[in-house]
């Protein structure tokens, strides 16, 4: 051998280092690729039956899907109201909900700012409230340009959104298949957590 | 700005607007330019976020008299 040839161990340690260089380099150039073709992915479990709060999931699902999201919509309990065939019937409740303004769809401006505190024992006693409270609310909704819940459903339908009804509540509140949307999937929790484990956001409604 | 295809927003809420802007993009080829109308104050936000995510360009993004207007190019 030589004088001028470097042994293993020199060779070995020049290789490491310049490694050490150009991997960071390498697997973050990787990893920002991988990232970019990613496509992400949101699953929500709607539990809510109610007019008002059939917004956040069919909103969140059909803008993600949008946005080339993979999005499941995992549908239990109440819920299930949302996935009916017909939910032009939805319902809201202000009773026990002191969160909800409570405000006219209608009349001069000052008539509408004003908020009707009306006690939960008045609202109670008073037949039909709610239905009058709902039909004040799908007024406001449309006085608003806010979509109804059957489009944000089309759409989300057709935006590819994967509606997945709990077959154990279907059986439990009495349900039939045909009460519910064509095209959707009935599934149980097993179906469901291993699509919340990939999925970037998981949401609770 | 020259555009192929327009679309009218006004009136609607969030997220109507971005539901039916990414509805008429899947109508359009490549290159081509979408005009957009809203009155939605929340989509000037709404859109260049929506540009960013799906690669469709934001050209533009102006607001006149409380009227947002974009221009968006089809990937």
């Amino acid at each position: 051998m030589g004088a001028t040839t470097p042994d293993v161990a020199e060779i070995d340690d020049l290789i490491r280092k310049r490694l050490a260089e150009l991997l960071p380099q390498a697997i973050e150039a990787q990893l920002r690729e991988r990232e970019a073709k990613r496509t992400p992915s949101l699953s929500i479990i709607a539990t809510k039956g109610t007019l008002d709060w059939a917004y956040p999931p069919f909103i969140l699902a059909s803008t993600a899907a949008a946005l080339d999201w993979d999005v499941s919509v995992f549908f239990t309990f109440y819920g299930l109201n949302l996935l009916k065939k017909d939910v032009s019937d939805l319902q809201i409740s202000p009773l026990g909900n002191p969160g909800m303004p409570m405000k006219m769809p209608f009349g001069p401006e000052w008539f509408k700012s004003l908020n009707w505190n009306i006690p939960n024992v008045i609202q109670s006693n008073i037949p039909g409230f709610e239905s009058m409270a709902t039909t004040l609310m799908q007024q406001t909704i449309k006085n608003n340009g806010v979509a109804s819940i059957a489009e944000l459903r089309a759409l989300s339908q057709e935006a590819g959104v994967k509606l997945i009804a709990c077959q154990m509540t279907v059986d439990l509140f009495g349900f039939s298949h045909d009460d519910f949307l064509d095209g959707i999937d009935y599934a149980g929790a097993a179906t469901f957590l291993p699509v919340a484990q990939k999925s970037d956001v998981c949401l609770f409604i | 700005m020259k555009f192929d295809k327009e679309l009218d927003t006004r009136g609607l809420s969030c997220p109507l607007p971005i539901l039916r802007a990414k509805k008429a993009l899947a109508e359009m080829t490549t290159g081509q330019v979408l005009r957009v109308q809203a009155t939605d104050p929340g989509s000037t936000k709404d859109f260049a976020a929506f540009a960013k995510q799906t690669g469709n360009d934001l050209l533009s993004s102006t607001e006149k008299d409380k009227v947002f207007e974009f221009f968006l190019q089809r990937k």
